[in-house]
């Protein structure tokens, strides 16, 4: 979580400094005008990110309710708590160094800061936005498709939002007092906020934990699966059922869509050949990689009893692998619209796949067993980065997973051409499924070798 | 059924557990009682392999616990939530089980039957997931689902805390049940001692990680137990 947080900040923080140099020479347009048209996404964006990722401190309040603490003081104290998160902070790493280079660009210096201001006023806006609508997926989908119909719809010319938002943010900079607009507003937020806390502050209304109401399915279509149908029926539960893994879900669709950077030429640093292969392997893999890693972690909550009943490893490994596989499949085919960018892009999909199937789902199950984090299946919160899911030996296991099927591929590209690299590639896959059990009978031992361990260090969270 | 040998755990802190000897015949009811920290949940994680023992074993129908898996199929236990998994709902819980332990959908479905009166009428068809229960509601879910396959040893850590006295007084009369009439060994812990002394034909009071006594149940012993932990 460090390490994705201070990764964020240096970005932002080269983004504020060189973002201006990249729009004057790179795409020769104004740079202020088009940081203004970009901030209504800017902000779209944001308050997405928020919803995944910043945590609501409402939950830690229940405590201080029993307390000689006045209730308008704890109201406060959960609201400011939201006020100084790093989601909040983030942005002053992209505005300030652009302001700067702002003002060494002769724009005059108050009128900078009032835009800034103005943009201090809508961070904080998002923040009180956010605290209302957390947890309310409908706000979440809502804001989604706006986002995506909107760049659609800009994409293919049809309507361009920017057109008339520019204008609104530009004006905080073209007339300075105007930023006291999104100040008060945000004020207001917070005003609203106070009171809707404050009224809720009871166990039975804004403090009760949501029930979902439970719908029971059977899948007894499974049963084909013999007895690996036991687990197969639950792990498909637990994928529908639990925030935690519907965001594993959500950021495995986003997976296929990362090919575009590669294969539309939009980073240049992608353009070598056998990053088509890499492109591949995370487009048709996203699920595997992302499931996969955490494997048996998934079941962490309940190890204890997976580990006193009589459990056939095989069975339950054989069941996770089978879901990964599936997914891979599913993506692949989802994936056909790479087409569109030539042969060679769906090609690099597909072989990718096989290559993921035979060989990365068998290395991401092995270096899951090592993994001793525990999932809290009931918040969505730490989806992204585990800091322990970066140990030595999962950045070990990435060089046969990512490294090798480039090589391989570039060792055939460059030799007899791009169809025998794809079919280097292709092989070593197959190849891979002869080892499927050797691979599980090490894992079996790994799960049992490791089982004290592991029962520990889930018993750590839990 | 049970036989436990020179059995001790110690961590960095110290020994929790010392057990040079025990024997618990089969279909014997048993209850563990001691304070916190005494070493009962200790000794039922031991008993079923959670967790590795310093020195000696245990050993379940001559199966030593931490050698051999084969104690599993005849064995079950409800230690805490960790035993319950969250997201299905008490059906799909049972019936997942049913299926780890051989038993089929209409297997399982006669047993539920049999504990309907148990459940009070809050478990089943309540469109609820386990993790969305109350405390006492999980924990009768975990007891029952502790019966399912016809287990030879069923181990129960604190089964009364939490129930409700109506479900407090049926869990009893159940555990009486599977002692006495199925010959099932019942090993059961508890804090409060006239549960314990009720359905329990052996008492066995741990303190500081060793056995103090080992009571045939009588008349004599709830005084006696009594007597002890106000420290007289």
């Amino acid at each position: 979580m460090v390490f994705g947080a201070l990764w964020m900040i240096a970005s932002f923080l080269l983004l504020g400094f060189g973002v201006y140099f990249i729009i004057e020479e790179q795409l020769k347009m104004e740079p202020f005008q088009v940081v203004n048209q970009v901030l209504i996404y800017y902000m779209g964006f944001d308050l997405v990110f928020r919803y995944f990722l910043q945590k609501m401190p409402v939950m830690n309040i229940k405590p201080l309710m029993y307390l000689p603490i006045k209730r308008k003081a704890i109201v406060n104290f959960a609201i400011g708590k939201t006020m100084i998160s790093f989601f909040n902070i983030l942005h002053a790493f992209f505005f300030i160094p652009f302001s700067i280079v702002l003002i060494m660009e002769g724009f005059p210096v108050l009128q900078v800061l009032a835009w800034n201001l103005a943009i201090l006023g809508w961070i904080y806006c998002n923040n009180f936005i956010n605290i209302f609508v957390n947890n309310k997926d409908v706000a979440f989908f809502v804001v989604i498709g706006f986002i995506v119909a909107m760049i659609g719809l800009q994409y293919y010319g049809v309507f361009d939002i920017t057109q008339f938002t520019y204008p609104i943010f530009n004006s905080f900079y073209a007339i300075p007092y105007l930023a006291f607009i999104p100040i008060i507003l945000a004020v207001v937020f917070y005003r609203m906020a106070f009171t809707f806390f404050k009224n809720n502050l009871y166990l039975d209304s804004g403090l009760s934990v949501k029930h979902d109401i439970a719908e029971t399915q059977d899948y007894s279509w499974l049963n084909r699966f013999g007895s690996m149908s036991t687990f197969l029926k639950n792990d498909i539960k637990l994928l529908r059922r639990n925030k935690r893994s519907k965001t594993t879900l959500l950021i495995s669709v986003l997976f296929i869509f990362y090919g575009l950077l590669f294969f539309t030429g939009s980073v240049e640093a992608y353009d070598g050949p056998f990053w088509r292969v890499f492109a591949g392997i995370f487009i048709s893999g996203g699920f595997l990689f992302t499931f996969g890693q955490f494997v048996p972690s998934w079941d962490s909550a309940y190890y204890p009893l997976m580990m006193s009943q009589n459990i056939r490893y095989k069975e339950y490994i054989a069941s996770k692998w089978y879901l990964m596989v599936i997914a891979t499949i599913v993506s692949t085919i989802i994936s056909v619209f790479y087409l569109y960018w030539g042969w060679q892009a769906y090609a690099a999909v597909v072989v990718g796949a096989i290559y993921n199937i035979g060989v990365n789902s068998h290395l991401v199950l092995w270096g899951g067993a090592y993994i001793k984090t525990p999932i809290d299946l009931t918040t969505s919160k730490k989806a992204f980065g585990d800091k322990q899911a970066f140990n030595a030996k999962t950045l070990l296991l990435t060089i046969p997973k990512l490294l090798l099927p480039m090589a391989i591929y570039a060792a055939g590209h460059f030799t007899l051409g791009e169809v025998f690299g794809f079919a280097l590639v292709a092989i070593a896959g197959l190849a891979g499924f002869l080892f499927k059990n050797k691979v599980f009978d090490i894992i079996e031992k790994v799960y049992k070798s490791e089982k004290y361990k592991t029962l520990a260090a889930y018993k750590q969270n839990n | 059924m049970i036989t436990v040998s020179n059995l001790s755990k110690t961590y960095n802190a110290g020994p929790v557990l010392s057990i040079e000897n025990l024997d618990i015949p089969k279909g014997q009811s048993f209850g563990l009682v001691g304070n916190n920290g005494a070493g009962k949940t200790t000794f039922f994680s031991l008993l079923l392999d959670l967790i590795q023992p310093t020195t000696g074993f245990i050993k379940s129908k001559d199966i030593q616990v931490n050698e051999s898996e084969d104690w599993k199929p005849f064995t079950s236990a409800y230690i805490d939530e960790t035993f319950l998994i969250g997201y299905l709902t008490p059906e799909e819980y049972f019936y997942f089980i049913g299926e780890l332990r051989g038993q089929n959908k209409a297997d399982v479905d006669a047993l539920l039957k049999q504990f309907e009166d148990f459940f009070h009428g809050e478990i089943l068809n309540q469109k609820k997931y386990l993790r969305d229960l109350s405390k006492g509601n999980q924990k009768k879910v975990g007891i029952i689902g502790a019966l399912i396959g016809n287990p030879e040893v069923i181990i129960l850590d604190e089964p009364f805390a939490n129930l409700d006295p109506t479900t407090q007084i049926r869990l009893k009369q159940i555990i009486k049940h599977l002692a006495g009439q199925q010959g099932v060994t019942v090993l059961v812990s508890s804090h409060d001692l006239m549960h314990v002394t009720e359905v329990s034909e052996r008492i066995v009071v741990l303190e500081k990680g060793e056995i103090i006594k080992d009571l045939a149940t009588s008349a004599a012993t709830l005084k006696e137990l009594e007597a002890h932990f106000a420290g007289e």
